[in-house]
């Protein structure tokens, strides 16, 4: 009974016949061709998270490359300066990370910085954060059957003046949050961020008893807060998640522009 | 006959046919090594379980007992390298005592290759079988499948690649204890840090004519560093539904109750 099971074509009972022959693809014994599939994608681990604060946002990422069990290489940034008018991007006002297959990431930033610099060319004035929201989503829609394989976050300050965080799935359906966690680490880090961002399951002590207990009020959160939280995150992400290590970089989007910061992460 | 109990397979393969996926085991995606010195053998293991992408445990033991003077590192399916070197090393004390002789190294392997071999790879464990016995010092490693090597260094596991580099670039014909515990650390270290299936502490056991010495956690290059706040909640922020306390005296009535101190390695928590 059990060789009926079996993955051994041997051992599929005896075969009487030449046209049941064992074979090592099925459907080579009917005549049809053996397909060959290229599989153009690749998953190069790591883990991104962005949070929103009353006047700031931060977006950060962790910076090691992987495929595999293998290390490509220890610092290859996730969080990239979009939108600006020189190469080196020092008067961007809009970060993107992306997480996921590196190439296609790495395709995106340059389709969306040039989407940017188009509309500066054209309009005279440089993007809204909001704009440049729904260009991605646009971008990544028009891939819906041959997708970039990237989990992107984009993060700026609104017309108001307020930090904002859009969070995208690989075919572009997309959101405006107060924090998000993307890639390998995602499901480690969501959690904490509810928890610690927008206060869920956090009562206020002694407000009530039972269901009647009182929610703990939701406000933003300072910007040296919002940094001890994305450090921790990452230091437990760290600890727990094979892919997510070596550094940790940090954009801090303020109306003073966009600050930089990189600090070591464990390498083992 | 020891053996294995098959009366789920019928159900597992049919349930297993209409897609449903096979349980995932803890893996030690491991670099273990070992390295032969005048005088002795050493080997030593990193100590990261991992189960997928996400560390099972970040502090787990990877070298075996198997008799005082016989050790072995483990890789591979964490379940199987745990019982299949317990169970030689309880057929191998029997062995011992019947024909009032110390274990052989070579028994050891012999014995393990042939119980992998019967199982044809379904038991994934790959050994590194080091030891002192009266005949001399050896070193084997065992494959799944049953095949051996019998070599003066050897490595295994995901970081085997990385942890031989070290060998192929610093070993030499003569080393002392220390070059030994010296090279195989730093064929370990060189896994924890390039494989991502390997992490976390060092272990190593020295195995000579007289003694054993197991060095837990010898190196210990990857220290957590400090939370940068607390996360403690003021009691009461946790919404309580329903409240039931059953004191120790009423449980009394059920289980006998006995105070024990808390003893052994404990896990790193949040207090």
């Amino acid at each position: 009974m059990s060789a009926l099971f079996s993955q051994n074509p041997l051992m599929n009972g005896p075969n009487y016949s030449f046209s049941d022959t064992p074979v090592s693809h099925p459907n080579e014994a009917h005549g049809e061709l053996r397909e060959h599939r290229f599989n153009p994608y690749t998953d190069n681990g790591g883990s991104t998270l962005a949070i929103a604060g009353a006047d700031f946002a931060i977006v950060a990422g962790d910076t090691r490359l992987t495929s595999g069990y293998s290390i490509h290489t220890r610092y290859s940034p996730k969080v990239f300066k979009i939108g600006g008018t020189t190469a080196d991007q020092k008067d961007a006002t809009i970060v993107l990370s992306v997480v996921g297959f590196a190439a296609d990431g790495t395709a995106l930033r340059e389709r969306l910085d040039a989407a940017c610099k188009m509309y500066r060319y054209r309009h005279g004035k440089p993007m809204s954060v909001n704009a440049a929201a729904k260009r991605l989503s646009t971008m990544l829609y028009q891939k819906r059957f041959f997708p970039y394989y990237v989990y992107a976050i984009l993060a700026g300050l609104d017309e108001e003046g307020k930090g904002a965080v859009y969070s995208y799935d690989p075919v572009g359906s997309y959101e405006r949050e107060m924090c998000r966690a993307g890639g390998a680490a995602a499901s480690l880090i969501m959690p904490f961020l509810d928890n610690q961002v927008n206060f869920k399951n956090q009562h206020i002590p002694g407000s009530g008893e039972g269901h009647a207990i009182q929610e703990r009020e939701k406000k933003p959160l300072l910007r040296e807060q919002v940094e001890i939280l994305v450090k921790d995150a990452f230091d437990g992400a760290v600890e727990r998640h094979i892919e997510v290590g070596d550094g940790l970089q940090m954009m801090v989007i303020t109306s003073q522009g966009v600050e930089e910061h990189y600090l070591p992460l464990k390498k083992d | 006959m020891p053996g294995f109990d098959f009366s789920n397979y019928n159900r597992n393969a049919a349930l297993h046919a209409r897609g449903v996926p096979l349980p995932k085991a803890t893996s030690t995606g491991t670099t273990i090594v070992g390295c032969i010195f005048d005088g002795g053998v050493v080997i030593a293991a990193d100590t990261r379980a991992t189960s997928g992408p996400i560390v099972a445990d970040k502090n787990c033991e990877k070298l075996h007992y198997i008799a005082p003077q016989i050790w072995c590192a483990g890789a591979g399916t964490a379940a199987d390298t745990e019982f299949t070197t317990s169970l030689i090393s309880s057929q191998l004390e029997l062995h011992s005592l019947s024909t009032d002789r110390k274990p052989r190294v070579v028994t050891c392997m012999t014995m393990l290759k042939q119980h992998l071999f019967r199982y044809q790879g379904h038991i994934g464990a790959y050994l590194v079988v080091a030891g002192v016995d009266p005949t001399g010092t050896h070193l084997f490693t065992v494959h799944a499948h049953g095949s051996t090597d019998k070599l003066p260094y050897v490595t295994m596991g995901s970081g085997s690649l990385a942890a031989m580099s070290v060998f192929e670039t610093q070993w030499k014909g003569s080393l002392t204890e220390q070059d030994a515990v010296n090279l195989c650390s730093e064929a370990i270290q060189a896994g924890i840090f390039n494989d991502l299936g390997s992490g976390s502490n060092v272990d190593v056991a020295i195995i000579t004519k007289d003694k054993t010495t197991l060095k837990r956690n010898h190196i210990k290059p990857n220290e957590r560093s400090k939370k940068l706040k607390s996360y403690a909640f003021e009691r009461g922020t946790t919404a309580v539904l329903k409240e039931k306390i059953i004191t120790k005296k009423e449980l009394g009535r059920f289980v006998d109750i006995e105070e024990v101190e808390p003893e052994g390695e404990k896990m790193d928590v949040d207090t």
